[in-house]
């Protein structure tokens, strides 16, 4: 009874070799983001560090091999996030979720990441209150709270001590104008106006001169980057708040992909990010070099840095988790590593990552390019959005 | 007082940067009768092409005029090939055929150039701002008042005045009975159609620095376009400059006085003034 034939031998064998090939088996990780229409460069930006990526460190990381998959939502679209990610996780069996540019598109998806039990590295989306839908969500990218609070502390020590803001009237700038002035205001400053400024203004003239005709020692302004900011930075020339000595104070208005665009009148405007492309680390150097070589004309700004990441981190998970998503979600914990923005690490709280953030002012660079050169950095600011 | 003079200042350059944005509009669509949506489009070859040559080292000046010349070359094609079939269609079609064309141009522009803002920078003369005592004003506002004057005089005379312009109107109003008397009406909507084409890309690259050209500026801005003319009644150049200058003002004073409602004001003016007159303010009412 228990003599084994020839052929249960062979089958045995098969079997086990068929084990082996799926101990090297290949994860799949899904992408999610625009890759076409109006915010198309997101996705481009996305896919382009993601390849960076791929080329520094290889397609194989502890005997599995890794795949991206890419999916465009054209946009805002929470109804065809979820039906993507329902696709990718189904039909495609992907592994790991990632992308996610906006908040309504990452809210989409945290109910199937957490019944499915897949890691979700969102690479944008904003809000703070995201990584509390779901246990399997985690963020490379930043928070309002994170970059604007520092931008409010770093403004008092320099002596500043009212401001009023001027914030796009949608969900996000009225966080921005939050953050700013609960933290200037906790720091003894005064926010002597608040401004909410209709989505669809075009003429910011009569904003700016409401601004300087009170006079602040600052203005903090928060916009949509694009054509908004052209038209705002601009106004804020224009209507003399640079020659009357207001100091522009912002957050993500000076994107790497539009500060040539917005030319001269940029010179000198202060922001509070998470990255620049003109960090200066040999890390972020390799980083940008790298990028620049592999797609020519392409400009390294917060979506390259929250992909890179993302994959980094995607990469460790898969390292010591492989598909297992309660293992990964373990290993992503309190995670850190080098990143071309500087140290950064998984908040095991809020699984956001924490990293630093820079003050930084537009400046040439010795080609004559605009830059954001840093001058100042508050190190490793966890979320700041959740405690409030 | 100040913010009442502010105000008007401040209404008056919106409002001829809305005028020069939307008076091309006032040619194809108000003139020709031809609901244009693809009017941004040209705005937007214009201010691409503007993009490209002064960012080239072009003069902006030659630059402004190239790129307006490059846009009649343009738009004279398209209008021979695509407008010329549009003209005799029903409404809603014209709609979705000339949207069809804009979201051409977008993905032209966007295929080309890519999806962010194609600045144009402004020479020297353009920058800084005009001190007018109790405020400043930017030169290139000052500029765009101008143009804003100058076009609309050029057009109050080629209309009025010229012969191209009794055959146009003659054209516009009966077609047939035109061309019957001799007119080539077919070569009157091709220069007229070219005309309004070079002043859609002449607005949007004097507009630019207030509405930044990008792949999109078509459809972002097609609102705006179209409640100027739609205010000012259709047929009527004069009409959409009152009613650029006047939603100009209004919005601007909404902006400084009331800026929680939004842009709740100018649309409910927008409708209201429509809801009375349907034809617009100086709008010719036709049956």
């Amino acid at each position: 009874m228990t003599f084994i034939t020839k052929r249960q031998l062979a089958v045995t064998v098969a079997a086990c070799l068929l084990a082996g090939a799926a101990q090297a088996d290949t994860i799949r990780v899904g992408v999610i983001a625009p890759f076409s229409g109006p915010f198309a460069i997101w996705g481009q930006q996305f896919q382009q560090a993601i390849e960076v990526y791929q080329a520094e460190h290889g397609t194989e990381i502890g005997g599995h091999s890794i795949e991206f998959l890419y999916r465009d939502t054209g946009g805002v679209n929470p109804d065809q996030t979820r039906a993507l990610a329902q696709e990718l996780l189904i039909r495609e069996g992907v592994d790991y979720l990632s992308g996610l540019v906006f908040t309504p598109n990452a809210l989409a998806v945290a109910e199937l990441a957490t019944q499915s039990e897949t890691p979700t590295v969102i690479m944008n989306a904003a809000t703070s209150m995201i990584t509390t839908q779901s246990d399997y969500f985690l963020r490379t990218g930043f928070t309002l709270w994170q970059v604007t609070v520092p931008m409010a502390d770093w403004a008092l020590a320099q002596g500043i001590t009212t401001a009023v803001t001027a914030v796009t009237d949608y969900g996000p700038g009225i966080d921005a104008e939050n953050a700013f002035r609960s933290a200037f205001e906790a720091g003894g400053g005064t926010v002597l106006d608040a401004i909410r400024m209709p989505i669809q203004t075009t003429d910011f003239a009569p904003f700016m001169q409401r601004v300087r005709d009170q006079a602040p020692a600052a203005v903090f302004g928060f916009l949509p980057a694009g054509p908004p900011t052209y038209a705002f930075t601009r106004a804020y020339n224009e209507n003399g708040l640079r020659e009357a000595g207001i100091t522009f104070l912002g957050t993500g208005e000076t994107d790497e992909t539009t500060l040539e665009a917005l030319g001269e009148p940029a010179m000198g405007l202060h922001t509070a990010y998470h990255y620049s492309a003109a960090h200066e680390s040999e890390m972020n150097h390799a980083f940008t070099a790298r990028l620049a070589e592999m797609f020519p004309g392409s400009v390294a700004n917060l979506a390259s840095v929250g992909a890179y990441d993302g994959a980094a981190l995607i990469y460790h998970m898969v390292e010591v988790a492989g598909s297992d998503g309660p293992a990964a979600m373990q290993a992503a914990m309190g995670h850190a590593w080098e990143s071309p923005r500087g140290p950064v690490s998984i908040d095991p709280a809020t699984r956001h990552i924490t990293q630093n953030v820079y003050i930084r002012m537009v400046d040439r660079d010795a080609e004559g390019r605009l830059i954001n050169r840093e001058i100042d950095t508050i190190e490793a600011v966890p979320d700041l959005g959740l405690s409030q | 007082m100040t913010t009442l003079l502010s105000i008007l200042v401040d209404g008056i350059a919106y409002g001829m940067i809305l005028f020069m944005i939307s008076v091309g509009l006032s040619v194809t669509m108000g003139l020709m009768r031809v609901i244009n949506l693809a009017h941004g489009g040209f705005a937007l070859i214009g201010g691409a092409l503007a993009h490209a040559l002064v960012t080239h080292g072009v003069n902006y000046w030659a630059g402004m005029g190239l790129a307006v010349l490059g846009t009649m070359l343009i738009a004279l094609p398209m209008e021979r090939g695509l407008y010329a079939r549009i003209y005799r269609m029903g409404e809603l079609q014209q709609v979705l055929a000339t949207i069809g064309i804009a979201f051409m141009i977008i993905a032209t522009v966007n295929y080309t150039l890519g999806s962010t803002l194609l600045p144009i920078p402004t020479p020297e003369g353009l920058r800084g701002s005009l001190d007018l005592g109790f405020r400043t004003l930017p030169y290139h506002r000052v500029a765009v008042i101008v143009a804003g004057l100058l076009v609309t005089l050029f057009l109050y005379l080629l209309i009025e005045r010229t012969r191209f312009g009794i055959r146009l109107r003659a054209a516009v109003d009966h077609r047939a009975t035109a061309a019957t008397l001799g007119i080539n009406t077919g070569r009157i909507f091709a220069l007229t159609f070219m005309l309004g084409a070079g002043l859609a890309a002449l607005g949007g690259i004097l507009g630019a620095e207030l509405l930044p050209i990008e792949a999109y500026y078509p459809l972002r801005y097609m609102v705006l376009f179209l409640v100027v003319v739609a205010v000012g009644g259709m047929g009527s150049i004069t009409g959409s400059f009152v009613a650029a200058l006047g939603l100009g003002t209004l919005d601007t004073a909404s902006r400084y006085l009331a800026p929680e409602y939004g842009t709740i004001v100018f649309f409910v003016t927008m409708a209201v003034l429509l809801t009375l007159r349907p034809q617009g303010l100086l709008g010719k009412g036709r049956a």
